[in-house]
């Protein structure tokens, strides 16, 4: 294998796990905002490990939300995972139960992306546990750091907090519906239509409910109405 | 919320979250790549994504309240248009907030 594509490889993937973990302090500083300590924040990102359903759960949470409806939020978005999964496993062949253990827990956005990118078959193996290692180290430390630092904020911080909790979902939403994403339109009909039924039931649900029943209404609205003929 | 129900919210939402995650390693490829299943797994992400953005945004409890949040996300909306990087979104999002808290008191 020529060195200067696996060097490409392990710089590409160090470079993506050092920019995700910075979304780690926006995390433990939610986290923090939500109500939870530190130790649970960190044990969030090292058990749990899969940003989005993080933070979603303590949004909900941070909402005033019940115990079902968080984790039933980072549930409905945890199975992005399971599909990336089934196309990872022709790439990873874990062997034996420990290995595909311990591949599973890594199974994330971006370690699925960076190898399903790569070049071949074994640069994809390297680019999905270099990109792992990397992300889960930097994922925890700045989870940690962003926990800390949020528990010593002052009332003005807390509310740049708050403005900030949205804006990092917007920011993780946004590449959906961009202009050239796969099917933008759509996502942007299905983004609006969430929005919507989650804020016209906000005032008549407890807090966090309406998120997961904006996506089962979503989710509904467009189920095929025809029979699929296979 | 009791610090042992949150507990026990974050090991199941991880055990559980887990658990997703090995079943794509695990079950036959032809039980996941339904058609339903992959486009019900296309969308949830956008559906989910944008309630949470905008109960977040002006969400407080039951009542609908519009303050600082609501500034900061449109200074989001705006960076990401511009294509900033994340940290930069995050940053102009927390400062338009904080200054709305400032102003309003």
């Amino acid at each position: 294998m020529p060195s200067d594509t696996r060097t490409a490889t392990l710089r590409d993937a160090i470079g993506l796990g050092v920019a995700v973990g910075l979304y780690g302090v926006a995390f433990g500083a939610a986290a923090a905002g939500a109500g939870l300590s530190t130790w649970q924040a960190v044990t969030l990102s090292a058990l749990m490990f899969t940003g989005a359903s993080q933070f979603a759960l303590v949004g909900v949470l941070g909402a005033g939300g019940g115990a079902f409806a968080a984790v039933g939020s980072a549930l409905l978005l945890g199975t992005r995972n399971t599909v990336y999964g089934v196309r990872l496993a022709p790439m990873l062949t874990p062997r034996g139960l420990l290995r595909r253990a311990g591949a599973a827990h890594w199974v994330i956005d971006e370690t699925t992306a960076m190898a399903v990118a790569a070049p071949d078959r074994e640069l994809g193996r390297l680019a999905f546990w270099v990109t792992g290692a990397t992300i889960y180290l930097g994922w925890n430390a700045t989870t940690l750091i962003g926990s800390l630092g949020a528990a010593a904020l002052g009332e003005t911080a807390q509310a740049a907090l708050d403005a900030i909790v949205p804006a990092a979902f917007l920011a993780l939403l946004w590449p959906r519906l961009r202009r050239g994403a796969p099917e933008a339109a759509v996502q942007r009909r299905v983004a609006l239509g969430g929005a919507a039924v989650a804020l016209a039931l906000t005032p008549f649900v407890p807090a966090g409910v309406q998120v997961v029943l904006a996506v089962v209404a979503v989710a509904l609205a467009g189920r095929p109405r025809t029979a699929v003929t296979p | 919320m009791s610090s042992g129900t949150l507990w026990a919210v974050v090991l199941a939402g991880s055990l559980g979250c887990y658990l997703l995650k090995l079943a794509g390693l695990s079950v036959p490829a032809a039980w996941v790549q339904r058609p339903w299943v992959t486009r019900v797994v296309e969308f949830v992400p956008a559906a989910l994504l944008a309630a949470l953005v905008a109960v977040q945004a002006v969400a407080s409890g039951r009542d609908l309240v519009l303050d600082g949040r609501l500034v900061g996300l449109a200074v989001a909306a705006l960076a990401l248009a511009l294509r900033a990087p994340f940290i930069v979104v995050l940053v102009l999002a927390g400062a338009a907030g904080a200054l709305v808290h400032v102003l309003t008191g």
